[in-house]
């Protein structure tokens, strides 16, 4: 008797299940991890889609494209979140996006116009440090001090690449000379974020290449106000992370639904102290005390999707060229 | 008799299976990526510049490492001292740690801010900087010196005492002894251990970049991830993984080309009486402690930064320590099951066919991790979802990676082991059952438990493909331990790396020590 209940338990279970339309998320790991906005996103649209979320993890944004360009246009992925700029170009070429009609009022500096992926939250790279050192205040000046940096990989790092574009942004044709200069403050170049900013918790550089929002993370979230990011009057180069739905999507009115979402406060609220990036539509709530304040648009620098794409190779090769020597 | 033929066959069979598995693993997924994008692509001078340095810095590591390790072996396999098993077991650790966390432990004692340049700073000199290839030497000394000091008091212990009392009583002087008795050992240990060595330096990347202070230290494996992330060019990533393939070919064949002595004697593992013990207490002593404070130094300063934080961590911890266990396990059967398999299977061969059969073996490390893992999802893809395959996929990965270590411990002892035993196997006229339950594995059970340690503890500490089949449910340690340090939490994630070197250390000793408990009662 017990084993027939348990049988039709486990039957009726399983048949609810498969009752339940379920959307597939594709995203970069540290969303979906439990300290970053996955859990509680996943919660927020569950309680109102009747559906189950399922969000998948591939490391970084990158390595993302890559494994979407992989499973091409047989992917189980219904949404891809979490490419930026310097990879939505690569990402239309592939066809494998199809256009949105997702909206909002987007508090992005410099606006939002593309019809294939919509934002989620941005930031700015920026050099961190210990408050007791009084900051360069810009790349020459920095280049001329005697301070130590740690910077990422543009090959296989995010940061490192949004550097290489903010000081081509920045320098345009003299960028080489600029890393020339830059080279003898460069402790070392690692492979991801993690370690550069692990080192320099260490102290074994002064400055790391990382977001304006990374001293928010240890004042709200640890109390420590010892950290704050050079202001470089240059500008700060930005990185705008979207979302794009798959023309092979089998879900097409729950991706439209869950994009949605992703613009609306019940989304953006989670974003500030989990993702520590700026949400893509400030809620009304506003920003949690300790953020930083977003820079006027002229500060706030971006290369299109094509430029970026455009530019990248020639400033990859200016910048192993430089610091190859 | 026709029992016997049988026996023979399957067991060619079940050796040439593992063979075939290996081929397919290795040349196949480099196949899969290179046909998925257009072919073999051609590459440019920063990556031949790439090839060079790599294989510079693989030979200078090695070097370096398998020669401080001969001197360091002799010393422990002749003092005996108090710590002297828990030394050994030390040994096992920093080849387990993830990259990132003995980055950070050699930093905290040679990096800028580390012990020796904060000592410095307080006498008024200049702080230590050992960013530059010289750094990167010195981290693949750091991780792979305990292991090629390992391999090699193998190689000691496998000396009967015997022979060195008989050497004394006959007057023979050190010099005349080393050449009669180490040195026919250390010529059959040196190439294999060189090889295994140089191929876990031949394919590191976040080491060699993290401390090669710049683009300089960029290695073929970071070469290949940048084809692959960056560009999306598999036909480059498929060319450049054949290079290493093929700088690994080479390597091995140079191993292969010097003749083994036949071993023709068995040790106890037993501390050697030996009359030069005392004339050389300094000496060893000396590259004993420096050894052991080049090993214990950083892993203490790991421990010392991490344990404070444990009562900081997420209950997630248990279900990831659990995730990692059981995968360890399972992979290490798989591996021991397949290096016994091949061991066996080719025990009674020539010379030239065993050594080819380890270097088959050890393709599973000249492969890159990033090349193999995309190979197999794109060869799973058609038929499954990649997904639902992590844990048979990412125990398949560790054993394979991590099974030319175990042929290397055991292939040596089953062969010496026939070598010493057929004859008695022959006037007994013993069935296949008792020869393999009575005779093979009560002989093997200390190389057994040696492999055995390696591969659970490399499989605990390797981040693998699990990433890259990333399950969500599944976090194994080294996969939580970069998310924390992903989000900020550098403090929990070294306690998460304080947790992972206990218990890799922990199951490394439960399975050296059960073999060598085995092996002596």
């Amino acid at each position: 008797m017990n084993n027939i209940t348990l049988f039709a338990g486990l039957f009726l279970a399983s048949a609810a299940v498969a009752d339940t339309p379920v959307l597939t998320v594709y995203t970069y790991d540290s969303f979906i991890s439990d300290w970053g906005p996955g859990p509680a996103v996943e919660a927020a649209f569950e309680a109102t889609c009747g559906c189950d979320l399922q969000m998948v993890g591939a490391g970084d944004g990158a390595a993302l494209l890559a494994r979407i360009r992989l499973e091409g246009s047989r992917s189980e992925a219904d949404i891809v979140m979490g490419l930026d700029t310097n990879l939505t170009h690569a990402a239309s070429e592939t066809g494998l996006f199809t256009s949105i009609s997702t909206a909002a009022d987007y508090t992005v500096p410099g606006g939002w116009n593309n019809s294939l992926f919509a934002p989620f939250d941005w930031g700015y790279f920026a050099f961190v440090h210990n408050t007791d050192l009084e900051s360069p205040k810009n790349f020459k000046e920095l280049a001329a001090s005697n301070l130590k940096i740690i910077i990422q990989d543009p090959r296989s790092s995010t940061p490192g690449l949004g550097l290489l574009m903010w000081v081509k942004a920045a320098y345009g044709v003299e960028a080489a000379s600029l890393w020339a200069e830059l080279a003898d403050n460069i402790v070392t170049v690692t492979a991801g974020w993690s370690e550069a900013y692990g080192m320099f918790l260490e102290g074994e550089a002064d400055m790391v290449l990382s977001y304006t929002t990374s001293p928010a993370y240890h004042i709200i979230a640890e109390g420590d106000a010892s950290k704050k990011y050079a202001k470089f009057d240059e500008g700060h180069y930005m990185q705008i992370e979207v979302a794009g739905k798959l023309a092979s999507t089998d879900q097409n009115a729950l991706a439209d639904q869950f994009l949605d979402f992703m613009v609306s406060d019940a989304f953006q609220d989670i974003i500030p102290t989990t993702n520590w990036m700026f949400p893509a539509v400030t809620p009304a709530a506003g920003l949690p005390d300790g953020f930083p304040k977003a820079l006027p648009d002229s500060q706030s620098l971006i290369f299109s999707p094509s430029e970026a794409a455009a530019i990248r190779t020639g400033a990859l090769e200016e910048w192993q060229a430089a610091l190859s020597q | 008799m026709a029992g016997g033929v049988i026996a023979v066959i399957i067991r060619i069979i079940g050796g040439g299976a593992v063979l075939v598995a290996l081929l397919a693993f290795s040349f196949s997924t480099v196949l899969a990526v290179a046909l998925h994008g257009d072919g073999l692509g051609t590459l440019g001078s920063y990556d031949w510049q790439a090839v060079r340095f790599t294989i510079w810095q693989a030979l200078a590591s090695t070097g370096l490492s398998v020669g401080i390790a001969v001197p360091v072996a002799r010393a422990l396999a002749r003092q005996d001292f108090k710590g002297r098993s828990l030394l050994i077991t030390l040994l096992g650790a920093p080849f387990i740690l993830p990259v990132i966390v003995g980055v950070l432990g050699l930093l905290a004692v040679f990096g800028r801010a580390g012990w020796i340049s904060q000592g410095l700073d307080l006498f008024g000199l200049d702080r230590l900087s050992i960013y530059g290839p010289a750094g990167v030497i010195l981290a693949h000394v750091f991780f792979n010196l305990p292991l090629a000091t390992r391999f090699i008091l193998q190689g000691w212990a496998s000396i009967p005492p015997d022979r060195f009392r008989v050497a004394d009583s006959l007057g023979a002087q050190p010099w005349t002894q080393f050449q009669l008795i180490e040195w026919p050992m250390l010529r059959a240990m040196l190439p294999g251990t060189f090889l295994l060595i140089f191929l876990l330096c031949l394919t590191s990347f976040a080491v060699a970049l993290a401390i090669g202070g710049g683009p300089r230290g960029t290695t073929i494996e970071l070469a290949i991830y940048q084809s692959f992330r960056l560009d999306f060019d598999l036909g480059k990533a498929s060319s450049l993984a054949l290079i290493q393939f093929v700088i690994c070919g080479t390597v091995a064949a140079l191993a292969i080309l010097i003749p083994l002595p036949r071993n023709d004697g068995h040790g106890l593992g037993l501390i050697h009486t030996r009359q030069d013990v005392q004339s050389n207490r300094i000496i060893d002593f000396g590259f004993i402690s420096i050894t052991a404070a080049f090993l214990i130094l950083p892993l203490a300063s790991i421990v010392i930064r991490g344990a404070i934080h444990l009562p900081e961590l997420p209950n997630a911890v248990f279900a990831a320590a659990w995730t990692s266990l059981w995968i360890a396990l399972i992979s290490t059967s798989l591996c021991i099951g397949m290096a016994l398999s091949l061991a066996l299977s080719f025990a009674r061969t020539g010379q030239t066919t065993q050594k080819l059969v380890e270097v088959v073996g050890i393709l599973g490390l000249a492969t890159s991790p990033l090349v193999v893992g995309t190979g197999l999802f794109l060869m799973i893809f058609p038929f499954a979802h990649p997904m639902s395959l992590a844990v048979p996929v990412t125990a398949m990965v560790n054993a394979m990676m991590a099974l030319p270590f175990a042929l290397r411990v055991l292939f040596p002892a089953i062969r010496d082991t026939y070598v010493d035993y057929i004859r008695l196997r022959e006037s007994l006229m013993m069935s296949s059952g008792t020869w393999l339950w009575k005779v093979i594995l009560p002989r093997l059970s200390k190389p057994l438990g040696f492999a055995a340690g390696l591969a659970a503890a490399l499989s605990m500490g390797d981040l693998g493909v699990i990433a890259l089949f990333a399950d969500p449910d599944l976090q194994t340690l080294p996969l939580m331990l970069y998310r924390l340090m992903g989000a900020y939490r550098m403090d929990q994630a070294a306690a998460v790396a304080v947790v992972l070197v206990a218990q890799s250390l922990a199951l490394f000793w439960i399975f050296d020590r059960g073999g060598r408990r085995h092996a002596t009662s």
